[in-house]
């Protein structure tokens, strides 16, 4: 015990000169943390929040292409802001190169027409489908004027379907309106009272959004909640720089000779170093679990809310913590100098995160990604920890995630113990 | 009992098929101030590193104090020693910090730790410099760091490789001095160097190695006399030739 006591003095004296190595696993994940929740953030706002900037240019006169303003306006997430009906496409264009807007929506010149003549033929195929004698119409063999929709190319794909959508969505509603005036014309010879027609346009079934979660209490989810466990993670596991490191550093220079001529087995070296680095883990996810708590209300980003289960959640941060060690020291074993345990360490994590699902959510991944996820042990350490923070389950919920993530650790220790023993270090 | 017994001694690298020691036989008695020299390449550290554990012996046998190396390592490693020619301690430590640690690892208790710790400082002129990261030091400084940790837990045998290498003539005096203290208390010593005339102030026993052979083994004076030399350099030329030895290391 007072050999593992005083190797764990020795690394820890080592550790804390090694201001690098601090800013690296604290500093670093912090600003990550902090940065990308402050833009993830923003993103959400602006989508729930903001109002997306859209210019508008109307070339038709009509009545259907303003009630097609009017169901853009309701929609709810665009600013729109119109443009004269003779400005040019290029003129608009030039708009958005100067960032007035990131989309542009241009109505054609005979978009009321052709909208009123298709509805005509659509109400009158539907009366005489019911029986119903009607004037002859005349089909309205054209296509239907096109919408055209300007984007600025940094508008992200999902963005642009999402405006896609809200457009499709309004155009929709005024087509229909226009086919029911058509009918109500047809049927009553006398226009569609405006009130029945405000009736029309205003969708009265309203979408209640409730996010699932185990304990029921349908927290919304936020950016914080998002990235603090994911960031957290990546910190835990970037220990690879600096246990790597040491473990090559011990391998090369001279004290490892004299280790070996010492009357005691290296195996207490490589626990004092677990040990030793689990605790810095640990220390990592406190203070970054303690920054979403205490200082992001204050840069005006959502509060960490802690699990309910503290205990399920200090078990994660433990396995979690025990298999980034792990990892680091299979890293420093079988590096041969610093640089390639410092190169390899940080590429393998980086990769390690984007096929677990930190960078891009899993379920955005490619089939053929859907079985290689499952060998990044960042995977099932985010997987458990979301289980926590935003499915609100609790440890009996998670374990399906931690049992993989410790049979990952247990092979990275055997790994380990092979790569000592081959190299003849124990 | 013998400090050293090696017995038949075989050995050649992992892998390799060149033998670096064939049937080698050597004795180093309790109390001696043994000296193993010879040309680059010609086996010196590798039968150091047999003698201290770090390669795995097959053939043959080596004893030190009638404890067989490879069979009871824990017991055998208190045993001895080692200050190899690296630097061997930590650099982002202190002096008192690495004895500490040494200490521990050399199966001392924290008393003794402290005790040694203080004696050596005070021996070898560290004191002043004892809470001061090792990496600032001066080479002649972390020499006698190097030479402190080794011998933290007063062992019987000593293993010095290059003990003085790149220090000043101070430093290089203070440690020679101290090295006879050592054996003035019992400590055997077993030092190679290729500082000859260092040796001849140190070692009263002398081997010559060449090609993974004991060539000479005796007193200084004997040697000298059997082979009508005045000094060490002589005798070194006289029975390894002049031949530069690294193209075939």
């Amino acid at each position: 015990m007072h050999k593992l006591w005083a190797t764990i003095l020795k690394d820890v004296r080592i550790l804390g000169r090694d201001r690098l190595g601090l800013i690296f696993m604290f500093g670093m994940p912090i600003i990550l943390a902090v940065v990308i929740t402050a833009l993830q953030n923003s993103t959400f706002e602006l989508v729930n929040d903001n109002k997306v900037p859209l210019l508008l240019c109307n070339r038709d006169t009509g009545a259907s292409s303003k009630q097609l303003m009017l169901a853009m306006e309701k929609v709810g997430i665009f600013n729109l802001k119109q443009v004269v009906a003779n400005e040019t496409d290029q003129q608009i264009s030039n708009r958005m190169q100067d960032k007035d807007a990131l989309i542009a929506i241009i109505i054609p010149t005979n978009f009321t027409n052709s909208l009123n003549n298709k509805a005509k033929e659509i109400s009158g195929k539907a009366l005489s489908q019911f029986g119903m004698e009607v004037d002859s119409v005349q089909p309205y063999r054209d296509e239907l004027e096109s919408i055209t929709l300007l984007y600025h190319p940094v508008l992200q794909e999902s963005f642009r379907q999402s405006i896609k959508g809200a457009l499709r969505s309004a155009l929709q509603l005024v087509a229909s309106k226009q086919i029911l005036k058509s009918l109500y014309f047809a049927l009553n010879e006398k226009q569609m009272p405006e009130q029945l027609e405000n009736e029309l346009i205003n969708n009265e079934v309203k979408i209640n959004e409730i996010p699932i979660s185990r304990d029921g209490s349908g927290k919304i989810p936020n950016a914080t909640q998002h990235n603090i466990p994911a960031w957290t993670i990546f910190a835990m596991f970037f220990v690879v720089i600096s246990l790597g490191s040491s473990v090559v550093k011990e391998k090369l220079n001279g004290s490892f000779v004299r280790l070996k001529t010492l009357p005691t087995n290296y195996m207490v070296a490589l626990l004092s170093k677990q040990l030793t680095y689990l605790a810095v883990t640990l220390a990592q996810a406190a203070i970054i679990f303690s920054i979403g708590i205490w200082v992001f209300p204050f840069l005006g980003l959502p509060r960490l809310n802690l699990p309910a289960d503290l205990f399920g959640l200090f078990l994660v941060s433990l396995v979690c913590g025990w298999c980034a060690v792990s990892f680091a020291i299979v890293v420093g074993i079988f590096a041969q100098t610093q640089e390639q345990a410092n190169g390899i360490g940080a590429v393998s994590i980086v990769l390690l995160a984007a096929i677990g699902g930190l960078l891009v959510p899993s379920f955005a991944m490619p089939d053929s990604f859907k079985t290689i996820i499952k060998i990044s042990p960042l995977h099932w350490c985010l997987e458990a920890f979301y289980g926590l923070f935003l499915e609100g389950g609790k440890l009996k919920d998670i374990l399906t995630n931690i049992l993989p993530l410790f049979a990952i650790t247990l092979a990275l220790q055997l790994i380990a113990l092979a790569g000592l023993k081959s190299k003849n270090l124990i | 009992m013998e400090a050293v017994q090696i017995n038949d001694l075989g050995f050649c690298y992992p892998g390799t098929t060149h033998r670096c020691f064939s049937h080698l036989n050597l004795s180093i008695a309790k109390g001696k101030r043994f000296g193993l020299f010879g040309p680059n390449g010609a086996g010196k550290t590798t039968l150091m590193n047999c003698m201290t554990g770090l390669l795995q012996v097959k053939e043959g046998a080596i004893h030190l104090l009638g404890q067989r190396i490879g069979e009871n390592k824990k017991k055998v490693n208190r045993l001895f020693g080692f200050v190899p020619q690296d630097f061997s301690f930590y650099h982002e430590l202190s002096p008192v910090e690495n004895l500490e640690f040494f200490g521990a690892w050399s199966g001392l208790n924290n008393g003794v730790i402290k005790k040694r710790t203080s004696e050596l400082l005070e021996v070898l002129d560290l004191t002043e410099v004892k809470d001061k990261p090792v990496a600032k030091f001066s080479g002649g400084m972390k020499r006698k760091v190097n030479l402190a940790i080794g011998v933290i837990h007063e062992p019987e045998i000593l293993f010095l490789d290059e003990p003085t290498v790149g220090v000043d003539i101070q430093t290089r005096n203070a440690i020679i001095a101290y090295l006879h203290e050592l054996n003035s208390a019992g400590t055997t010593l077993v030092y190679t160097s290729h500082q000859l005339n260092e040796a001849e102030e140190l070692c009263n026993q002398i081997a010559l190695i060449d090609q993974g052979k004991i060539i000479a083994n005796d007193s200084l004076e004997n040697l000298l006399s059997a082979h009508q030399q005045e000094g060490l350099e002589g005798l070194f030329i006289n029975l390894t030739g002049k031949k530069f030895r690294d193209a075939d290391a």
